[in-house]
């Protein structure tokens, strides 16, 4: 018997929903593993360390999904999660790789706390305020991504490049201004801001448990998914993200669907940002993203792109960062460790959408030996 | 022992993914033979070839070679055993002279390169075949044709006594194909066999000793010449009769619908490609634009559409000059482009046909679309008539267009291209790569234009094809148009002459 492995012509349904589950999976039985490692470090024995990581992994589960408070935090966690990958999915559609989600979060908070603290703060109709700040967060993240729209369209550089770069320029503007002239004298030396006006902080619901910037990103995953499949700009960008020159070609301006798309992506995950400050944080901080920008890469790309399914993948890695949350502070586990646990999920991922083109085909031995 | 054929491959089977490229083909070549393989794109030739030259290997059967199994495992194996083939697209090194590069294809050149013997061979091996190349000559500063004779003659330098020449005349003018031809007489004459492949009748027709036919991977029979003429050929590799020689639609033609004055177009490397060139077409008249591959044709083509910037002169379309108008308002303004690279230029492989068809957004007919509400579902229905009037053969208006065949992924571009109500058509190689079936459609398909009034420019390489769509023959060299002449195959001699850069009046008939 010979096992032969070969391109698959066309990929069956089922998989791109059995590939990521698993993957996932791969993903958690490789973490246990190491967890299972390190815990023999820590504990000296096999057994010891293998029922510690059982129980660690029931935390990782139940907590943030199975229990009140855990799902509370769960829905504020993706929210931010959800913004930028929605934001992220729109430029992906066109095969513009934005790596700058965060950065333009941070942006987005940044613009936020300047209109909520200094450029409105008289204002108290909430509606109004809320709104302002919303807008104010957006342009700040079309703004950042506008840099690295510009310098592709028109200077053919890599976006990637400049999009990553562009993160660590927004968070030490961000750091500057939380520990120079933004920080709050009030604060005890603290790297913040002062807390946000009263009428610029979202509405919530659940005693408080939870922000409405959830209904917003679902109103804006509905209403992208919207563009996506009925518009002009979503059968447009198909094209461009398939065959650059076949767009040229077709009459489509290249240049212009590059700009409005990466805009359109930071504005979202400027929104994202906005958001953030006005429902959960409440005050600009050093630090207050604990790498959302770079999560919602692997939301998308899990959604496939689809801003519906973000919403769904987004609750799914706001609950394993919570998760994350829970065995650092009961398990006392460092960080890197959840960084590799992350790593690891992507990497499965990827990997599982690589082998998922291939089959296996199994050939009879007489033909085998025929050949050789 | 002489009574071997000097190959044989003996029931070739190979498959790829989702293709039985070769089912159980047997061919035997015999000494001093021309033997033509002869089949619609996608037949299998070149994978058998590649075969045969140890590129792949077969799943099944075997080869002999002067009645001994042999197992042909690289190309050097092939070389050993006196096979050689000359590839489409040429493996020379532009810098190095003629001798350099037959030193190159040789296994053991030695320590100390002998390169004085081996100009002195090459010479006297090019003087023996007619094959006249300089030894010393840069091949940067080399026509295709002659490039050619330096990839025969580093074959017969090797000691190849079977010779592969994969579509030897696709690149060549006329009067270099002559030339290559009565080099293939002398080296059969001398020994050698040669194994011509093609899907050009006429050539196949003219050269070969016998003709094996490959149609959908199989081997639908091997004939000798004599027994055979076009039709019977064109037969055997379709499978059914086509009607190719059809009288045209005979149109009055309109008023000029396109006017080029004084263009010049640059190419990629920023060389002028187009110079000065000048040309008109009326409403319900195709101008043929015959001419080597790269003597300006694709840059005339996308400067027309808008693709490449014009560097002097203007372009009319009614009157209009196009000059500032963006891709988008000639597609509006009525100008279609079926492009020859269909593949990476006029369809995106991983969208369906719909989106495919309607990639411009032009076709005219849907109710109540606008950009912020498209009707997707009365797309699909009006995609779906399209591919019913084109007769486009696909599962579903859903499916990637990576998944259609040649031909069809040329009827989704037509589809495209003619529902538009175009008033020009500039049609690059249109039926490049296709099989009989599918070419033939595509000249209907144009043909039905021309009698709606359309002006239609073609750009084709090959004359049969200029023939029978044209009402007027343009030669093209270097940029420049030589000459016209009627659409009549009494003119290829005269049109051969142009495409080689002889002006129409220092031409003298005799």
């Amino acid at each position: 018997m010979k096992i032969k492995i070969e391109k698959r012509l066309n990929t069956p349904r089922y998989l791109s929903l059995v590939v990521p589950i698993l993957s996932i999976f791969a993903a958690l039985l490789i973490m246990f593993i190491i967890l299972t490692i390190f815990f023999m470090g820590r504990m000296g024995s096999f057994q010891g360390a293998f029922s510690e990581t059982v129980s660690a992994y029931k935390e990782l589960i139940a907590w943030p999904f199975f229990n009140q408070y855990g799902l509370y935090s769960t829905i504020s966690k993706m929210v931010p999660l959800a913004f930028v990958a929605l934001g992220l999915s729109f430029a992906y559609k066109m095969k513009i790789w934005n790596i700058g989600g965060e950065g333009q979060l941070y942006m987005g908070a940044l613009a936020a706390t300047w209109a909520a603290l200094f450029l409105f703060r008289g204002i108290t109709s909430p509606l109004l305020l809320i709104t302002l700040v919303a807008i104010f967060s957006a342009i700040a993240g079309a703004l950042w991504a506008l840099i690295p729209a510009l310098m592709k369209a028109y200077a053919k550089t890599d976006e990637i490049v400049v999009t990553l770069m562009l993160n660590y320029v927004a968070i030490f503007w961000v750091d500057y201004l939380v520990y120079g002239p933004w920080r709050d004298p009030k604060g005890f030396g603290f790297p913040g801001t002062a807390a946000f006006p009263e009428p610029a902080m979202l509405p919530t619901f659940f005693d408080g448990n939870v922000h409405i910037g959830i209904f917003i990103a679902i109103a804006f995953a509905i209403l992208l998914q919207y563009i996506n499949l009925k518009t002009q700009w979503g059968f447009n960008s198909k094209i461009v993200g398939d065959n650059i020159k076949a767009a040229t070609y077709s009459g489509i301006k290249v240049k212009k669907y590059t700009i409005i798309s990466l805009v359109v992506s930071g504005s979202i995950a400027g929104l994202g940002g906005g958001v953030q400050m006005m429902g959960m944080q409440h005050r600009l901080m050093h630090g207050f993203s604990p790498g959302y920008g770079y999560t919602a890469i692997i939301v998308a790309w899990l959604a496939k792109l689809n801003p519906i399914a973000v919403i769904f993948v987004s609750f799914l890695f706001g609950g394993l960062l919570v998760g994350n949350d829970q065995l650092q502070m009961f398990y006392k586990l460092p960080i890197s460790l959840i960084s590799i646990f992350q790593g690891l999920v992507l990497f499965c991922l990827l990997g599982g959408e690589a082998i998922a083109a291939y089959r296996l085909k199994i050939e009879k031995a007489e033909e085998a030996t025929a050949n050789e | 022992m002489d009574d071997y054929p000097i190959l044989e491959m003996k029931n070739i089977q190979k498959a790829f993914p989702g293709v039985l490229a070769n089912d159980n083909i047997s061919l035997e070549i015999k000494r001093g033979e021309v033997h033509a393989l002869l089949g619609e794109n996608g037949a299998g030739k070149t994978t058998l070839m590649n075969i045969l030259f140890g590129i792949y290997h077969p799943d099944h059967g075997e080869i002999l070679i002067n009645g001994k199994k042999t197992v042909i495992h690289s190309p050097q194996d092939a070389i050993n055993d006196r096979i050689g083939m000359v590839q489409q697209h040429f493996a020379l090194v532009p810098s190095f002279t003629v001798a350099e590069n037959v030193i190159l294809g040789l296994k053991n050149f030695g320590f100390i390169i002998k390169t004085k013997q081996v100009e002195q061979q090459i010479k006297e091996l090019g003087e023996r075949y007619s094959l006249p190349v300089h030894p010393k000559a840069r091949v940067w500063t080399l026509s295709v044709g002659e490039r050619q004779r330096i990839e025969i003659l580093k074959l017969l330098y090797t000691g190849a006594n079977i010779l592969i020449l994969d579509e030897p005349t696709a690149v060549l003018t006329p009067q270099e194909t002559r030339q290559l031809f009565s080099a293939i007489r002398k080296l059969v004459q001398e020994g050698s066999s040669v194994i011509f492949i093609s899907h050009k009748l006429d050539e196949v027709l003219e050269i070969s000793d016998r003709i094996s036919v490959l149609r959908n991977g199989k081997n639908a029979g091997t004939l000798n010449r004599n027994e055979v003429d076009r039709r019977t050929l064109v037969q055997r590799m379709v499978g059914r009769d086509v009607l190719l020689d059809q009288e045209k639609p005979k149109v009055e033609s309109g008023p000029v619908k396109i006017e080029i004055k004084d263009l010049s177009v640059k190419n990629d490397k920023g060389l002028m490609a187009v110079k000065n060139l000048s040309l008109k077409i009326h409403g319900g008249e195709i101008l043929g634009i015959a001419g080597v591959a790269g003597n300006g044709q694709k840059e005339l083509a996308e400067a027309i559409y808008g693709l490449r910037p014009i560097e002097t002169g203007r372009i009319q379309m009614a009157g209009e000059d196009l000059h500032h108008r963006s891709i988008k308002k000639r597609i509006q303004s009525g100008l279609s482009f079926i492009p020859q690279d269909r593949k990476s230029i006029a369809t995106c492989p991983n969208l369906s046909v719909m989106s495919n068809i309607f990639m411009k957004n032009a076709i005219p007919g849907l109710k109540k679309s606008s950009a912020w509400n498209m009707q997707i579902k009365q797309m699909h229905e009006k995609a779906g008539e399209l591919i019913q009037n084109f007769s486009i053969s696909t599962p579903s208006t859903k499916t990637r267009v990576r998944y259609l065949s040649g031909g069809n992924l040329q009827k989704v571009v037509l589809a495209r291209e003619l529902s538009n109500n175009p008033s020009v058509i500039i049609a690059e190689h249109p039926t490049r790569g296709l099989d009989i079936g599918a070419m033939e459609f595509v000249y209907q398909a144009l043909l039905e234009e021309k009698k709606k009034g359309s002006a239609i420019l073609l750009l084709a390489g090959e004359l049969y094809e200029i023939f029978r769509l044209s009402d007027r023959v343009a030669v093209i060299y270097e940029g420049q148009i030589m000459g016209y002449t009627p659409p009549d195959p009494s003119y290829t001699e005269k049109i051969g002459f142009m495409m080689a850069g002889t002006r129409e009046d220092s031409i003298h008939e005799n």
